[in-house]
């Protein structure tokens, strides 16, 4: 089983790369695009994953961001989740990751209550943001509720490289 | 639409997954950005070691237990499961047996300003006047309706969690009798009654001229409830909002609905998900025979008398990992929309329909607190 370890790698000249893991294809899909499209310092690339651990047979650059997609609709994107953290190793966890909780608008939609995540961001001690990827419009920060260019800004600002 | 029927229950072989949170134990040399009060395991350990051997000052004892007190993650609710109340022993199972077997929408109410019971006569004929008024204005038309209504308020008595909670009402409107017989009682056209239920988190923060009636329930045509909504709202300064019932809180109810001790079984405990798919929305209706449900439950259940998270994610896990079996459909993926056992059934948008006279106070009570987290 490959543990996912951060400085195993060589880092890229003037590159930084994004993981995204979750279940929700099409809005992983649609956060990676949005991503793309903003200006950033540094070329950035953002891969995109079911879950872990990854395949070992594709060569891939080293990743500096995890950011995990809850889906807060879905019970099955949180166990995947949970599931996922067992092959990252420890030392990603001083501030290459964070958690990304969407689907925090409906509140009539969901099966997940919000203190599950924040419980789960606390015992990671990592960052947790709120968010509605499936929304167009532009919410405030950091509690539920940010649209697809605060999400990216937010998850750009963690990363040293990059600067927006 | 796919249908799994009780016939699945004969073999009925359910694997306990064990679904805890991970808690991996991080040994973290620096802190993080984001200040918890709560100590690293080293430090409590050495803290620990420090009050046996060196015996710490009082100040460093008071300040380890503090820390270890408050943490900002906020604990997950435990939950009484709903039990023969002391006061419902006083309600009379007739008057209350027309509030059964009827679909109830739900709405969350703010508190009524200058509300009183006394005035219920003249609240009557107020709302009656309202009503006959908002019709003649053509506002609501029915072709060929009887302008002929009667609307009458009563008290509810009995239907109460604790004494400190105020009175149940009811409004009822009638179709009042064209004939001039005395005996003939009009035809009651629309339902609705206000309640509250172990509403102490409300009833503690609002002034003497508010009363607390959290809880609305309507069974009628939406025109008249959105017709004395209006009345409501103007006479005494409230706002109405409906109520859903989100898939988690419907997952609770399930837990705790098939926890009840039921000496016959009504009806087949069952579950309805709406899968998220286009062209056309999928759902999956999964039933249960009520015994097995509440013999997993019985396996599931630990603490007497009391419901927690961790029991309510296994029960559910449980029945996700069965299907999941059968049928390779993650249904924890899927919204859960529908719940329906021998105590009561649910819908996410807000509708009720209780079917147990012994656990309407426990019902109610639930409905109560969702209602009260939506006000605030």
């Amino acid at each position: 089983m490959s543990v996912l370890r951060p400085l195993d790698k060589l880092p890229g000249l003037n590159t930084a790369t994004i993981l995204l893991v979750g279940t929700e294809d099409a809005l992983l899909q649609q956060l990676a695009d949005a991503m793309l499209k903003e200006d950033c310092a540094s070329e950035l690339k953002v891969h995109l994953a079911k879950s872990l651990p990854l395949p070992s047979s594709v060569t891939r650059p080293r990743i500096d961001l995890i950011m995990f997609v809850v889906n807060l609709h879905s019970k099955y994107s949180l166990r995947n989740v949970e599931e996922s953290l067992h092959h990252v190793d420890a030392t990603f966890f001083l501030g290459k990751v964070g958690f990304l909780a969407t689907g925090a608008g409906r509140e009539s939609h969901c099966s997940v209550h919000r203190n599950t995540v924040v419980k789960l961001a606390h015992t990671y001690r990592s960052p947790l943001l709120f968010c509605d990827l499936e929304v167009a419009q532009c919410f405030v920060g950091l509690s539920p509720g940010c649209g697809h260019g605060t999400a990216y800004q937010a998850t750009l600002r963690q990363h040293p490289t990059c600067h927006s | 639409m796919l249908r799994v029927g009780p016939g699945l229950a004969a073999d009925f072989i359910f694997c306990p997954v064990v679904r805890s949170f991970s808690l991996q134990y991080l040994c973290l040399e620096t802190m993080d950005s984001c200040d918890t009060p709560e100590s690293t395991p080293r430090q409590r350990a050495s803290s620990r070691l420090k009050d046996y051997f060196i015996g710490a000052t009082p100040l460093q004892k008071r300040l380890e237990s503090v820390r270890r007190q408050t943490s900002f993650v906020p604990t997950p609710p435990r939950r009484k499961i709903p039990q023969c109340s002391q006061l419902q022993e006083d309600v009379d199972p007739q008057k209350v047996a027309f509030l059964l077997h009827k679909q109830w929408t739900l709405y969350s109410l703010t508190p009524l300003y200058k509300f009183s019971y006394t005035n219920l006569k003249e609240y009557s004929k107020l709302l009656g006047a309202f009503i006959a008024a908002e019709k003649q204005k053509g506002l609501a038309v029915e072709v060929g309706e009887d302008f002929n209504i009667k609307v009458i308020f009563s008290a509810l008595l009995g239907m109460k969690g604790t004494q400190r909670d105020p009175e149940a009402f009811l409004v009822q409107i009638l179709s009042k009798s064209q004939l001039p017989s005395e005996n003939r009682e009009g035809k009651v056209l629309w339902t609705g009654w206000f309640c509250c239920i172990f509403g102490d988190s409300l009833l503690e923060t609002v002034s003497e001229d508010f009363t607390c009636l959290p809880l609305f329930l309507a069974n009628g045509a939406e025109t008249n409830t959105a017709m004395i909504g209006t009345w409501f709202q103007k006479t005494f300064d409230c706002y109405f909002s409906p109520l859903a019932i989100n898939a988690y809180n419907l997952s609770w109810m399930a837990a705790m609905w098939t926890a009840c001790k039921m000496d016959h079984y009504m009806a087949t405990t069952e579950f309805l998900w709406s899968v998220p798919c286009s062209p056309q929305r999928l759902d999956i209706s999964y039933a249960i025979h009520p015994e097995d449900a509440k013999a997993l439950w019985d396996s599931v259940h630990k603490t007497p008398g009391e419901v927690t998270q961790e029991e309510v994610d296994l029960f559910m896990d449980c029945l996700y990992s069965h299907f999941h079996r059968h049928f390779k459909i993650h249904l924890s993926a899927t919204r859960l929309v529908r719940v329906s056992t021998s105590v009561a059934s649910a819908h996410t948008d807000g509708k009720i329909k209780i079917l147990c006279h012994k656990y309407l106070i426990g019902v109610l009570a639930y409905l109560t607190e969702l209602a009260i987290f939506q006000i605030e």
